[in-house]
């Protein structure tokens, strides 16, 4: 098993005739993912060729998920277009909608937010601002490479791309159940709690490893959602030490506000639940391989 | 991007929440021409008000009450170019002086951890909400607003009412309410605060002073150039903004680049662990190259970094996802190339981890170059010790060997 994406996954993309959604639509395809359609209202009824397969382009979701039963949307749309294509998905109620765009104003990202909830979550949201999700020999959604890792034991979730890609890099020799890039924004669908939870959940995944970084207070919740509900072992790094109270690095939202948001009280949170908290990547990286080959 | 307090009365301003009458000042000399002319029209009395983007300034004496022309010429010489908590003034605000009754707060605000929306109100007002939220929380009320239904009349009656705000300020504060709530949606806010909102004894409700955050991923539908602010900002900053890069200034010693904001931040951390054991080595910037890496974009990276006369080694990392680091490596061969055509000296060594997509094609790029500056570490950690080591020993401005 794995979590959220699994080798029957259907996976449409919204934005496939774009630049990006052809690249990584093509990368998807190599990767094994059921890649079933696109969107594109212009272009429906065309086909858009990705690595010399024909992948068939639809005017809505609706449509698309109809034709293909497709139940993975996958959103390449650029900002000023994104609300209304999640919005497109939640009506469609596709069961996954990732949102792969950076860059999206955050009044949008609640407006679809509160429109989801309003009809009860049926979609899960993952992103926006995200690389992803990958169940590594299963399928790959969204632009996290394929070939780092093969499938195991670890479950990963990270609210960053490359930090993402160098854990599974540091781990490959154990190997991941399913990765989950969640997004750097200030408001995100799929939370670390979420993943955890599903995690915990799954028969394949042994041990968990949670990537935070500065801004908010989700790390402290996850925490005190560990100390409850998960059993797991769980190891966690946190990003942005030396960062300076009141800079947007990089991420939309990482940023320490006065004194909320900082890396030590993230790590503190964590430490005081149980769980290690690596001091570089590659640190964490050796407390989770000690993890799983002691066990 | 948060706005000055001047900039975000205007915009309370626009929108039609109640402001004093106030002009923005940027010598002392205007000050008293400002204050001049309130005094013409009968206001004899003004506050001279630092405008710094941090909280305090009162304590700090950059708030001072001015009753003539020249006094407000006095008061405006001594804040300007004062400093507050780093922030030098270089504007100050000439604003009519009120006289006031009671004091309130209210706010709008971004719930980050309720993924919504939230209206702070207060009948204690004036003092920092943080404060009051230790010595009275009772007063304070926190009302979730929904960004599909909004702030109406009725929504606006409701937050004055539940911060407890007295009967006789309730209507024009509800007024006040409704119209921040639509600057605030309107203009991609993510923070507008009112502290504190005003009962004048003749009944009127003011915003005496205000604090607005804009997000700035909203730059495609708004004009955000406008509120830009260049006198405070670190020359470094801007030239990287004018290249479209994703630079923060430190005040550290090794330059950093690298690819994806969460792999820069723990970049920054790990060369800071490991510049304690060479005396205190710190990271002096944080810049992203984002996803791909021309040439170009890499030359525009180096030439930022090392035109930062703090720094005496440089660390590129980069982990190739989709970004190939043959073609970082060829970035950073020709970005050398580049500056060296450019005439400038690139003297400091450079250390460079490359793992990932065609790592070794990287690496071998680089080894063939033989850039006497250029030097390649396997991994993250013994990178940046590398790097920290080199800054710290002094043997940073001799050549190493590729």
């Amino acid at each position: 098993m794995a979590i959220f994406l699994t080798e029957r996954s259907r996976v449409l993309i919204q934005g496939i005739t774009g630049g990006e959604g052809r690249k990584h639509g093509a990368r998807m395809l190599a990767a094994g993912t059921k890649v079933v359609g696109g969107t594109n209202p212009k272009k429906a009824g065309q086909t858009v060729e990705l690595n010399g397969t024909d992948v068939p382009v639809f005017g809505t979701v609706a449509d698309t998920v109809a034709a293909t039963g497709a139940d993975v949307s996958v959103i390449f749309v650029p900002p000023a277009g994104a609300k209304a294509a999640v919005i497109e998905a939640i009506e469609a109620q596709i069961p996954l909608a990732i949102v792969i765009t950076e860059g999206i104003p955050v009044h949008d990202t609640a407006e679809f937010w509160a429109y989801a909830t309003e009809r009860g979550n049926r979609t899960r949201i993952i992103g926006p601002n995200c690389p992803g999700l990958a169940s590594p020999g299963k399928s790959n959604a969204g632009i996290i490479p394929a070939d780092i890792t093969p499938a195991g034991k670890i479950g990963l979730v990270s609210k960053s791309g490359t930090l993402t890609y160098q854990m599974m890099y540091e781990l490959r020799d154990i190997g991941f159940s399913t990765a989950v890039g969640i997004g750097g924004d200030p408001i995100i669908g799929t939370t670390h709690i979420d993943c955890l939870q599903a995690f915990q959940d799954d028969p394949e995944t042994q041990a968990i490893v949670m990537i935070g970084e500065i801004g908010g207070d989700a790390e402290e919740r996850a925490a005190a959602y560990i100390s409850e509900n998960v059993t797991k072992p769980v190891v966690g790094y946190v990003a942005g030490f030396t960062a300076p109270e009141g800079k947007t690095m990089g991420h939309a939202g990482a940023i320490i506000s006065g004194s909320a948001g900082t890396a030590q009280a993230k790590k503190e949170a964590l430490e005081k639940v149980g769980v290690r908290v690596g001091k570089t990547p590659s640190e964490t990286a050796r407390l989770a391989r000690e993890i799983i080959l002691s066990s | 991007m948060d706005l000055f307090e001047y900039q975000a009365k205007e915009l309370f301003a626009e929108y039609g929440v109640p402001v004093p009458k106030d002009k923005v000042a940027n010598t002392a000399d205007e000050a008293r021409q400002i204050a001049a002319a309130y005094a013409a029209e009968g206001i004899s009395k003004v506050v001279v008000k630092a405008q710094v983007k941090t909280g305090g300034r009162g304590k700090a004496g950059g708030v001072k009450l001015a009753d003539s022309p020249d006094d407000t010429q006095e008061k405006a010489g001594k804040i300007l170019g004062m400093d507050i908590k780093g922030h030098t003034v270089h504007r100050v605000l000439i604003a009519e002086a009120t006289d006031i009754k009671s004091e309130y707060y209210l706010s709008f605000l971004l719930d980050r951890a309720n993924r919504t929306f939230l209206s702070i109100c207060s009948v204690e007002g004036g003092v920092e909400i943080e404060e009051v939220a230790h010595t009275n929380p009772d007063s304070i009320a926190r009302i979730p607003i929904s960004p599909l239904t909004g702030v109406d009349h009725a929504k606006a009656l409701e937050i004055v009412r539940a911060g407890r705000i007295p009967a006789e300020a309730q209507e024009g504060a509800a007024i006040l309410a409704e119209r921040l709530w639509a600057m605030f949606v309107d203009e991609d806010a993510t923070l507008t605060e009112v502290n504190p909102v005003v009962l004048t004894p003749d009944g009127k409700v003011l915003a005496l002073d205000g604090k607005v955050t804009l997000d700035d991923n909203a730059g495609f539908r708004q004009d955000l150039a406008k509120f830009a602010d260049l006198a405070s900002t670190d020359p470094l900053e801007a030239k990287a903004k004018e290249k479209h890069l994703n630079y923060v200034k430190l005040d550290g010693e090794v330059g950093i680049i690298g690819n994806g904001a969460g792999l820069v931040m723990s970049t920054l951390d790990v060369v800071a662990y490991a510049g304690e054991e060479f005396g205190g080595i710190r990271p002096a910037n944080f810049l992203d190259i984002g996803g791909g890496a021309s040439a170009e974009v890499m030359a525009n990276c180096l030439e930022i970094v090392l035109s930062d006369p703090a720094i005496t080694t440089a660390f590129v990392n980069v982990f190739g996802g989709i970004t190939a680091c043959d073609a970082v490596a060829n970035g950073i061969v020709s970005a050398l190339a580049l500056l060296a055509e450019r005439g400038e000296t690139v003297d400091r060594p450079i250390v460079v981890r490359l793992d990932g997509n065609k790592a070794a094609a990287g690496r071998q790029i680089l080894h063939d170059a033989a850039l006497a500056i250029v030097e390649q570490q396997d991994t993250m950690d013994g990178a940046a010790r590398r790097a920290a080591e080199l800054a710290g020993t002094g043997s940073a401005r001799t050549p190493k060997g590729a």
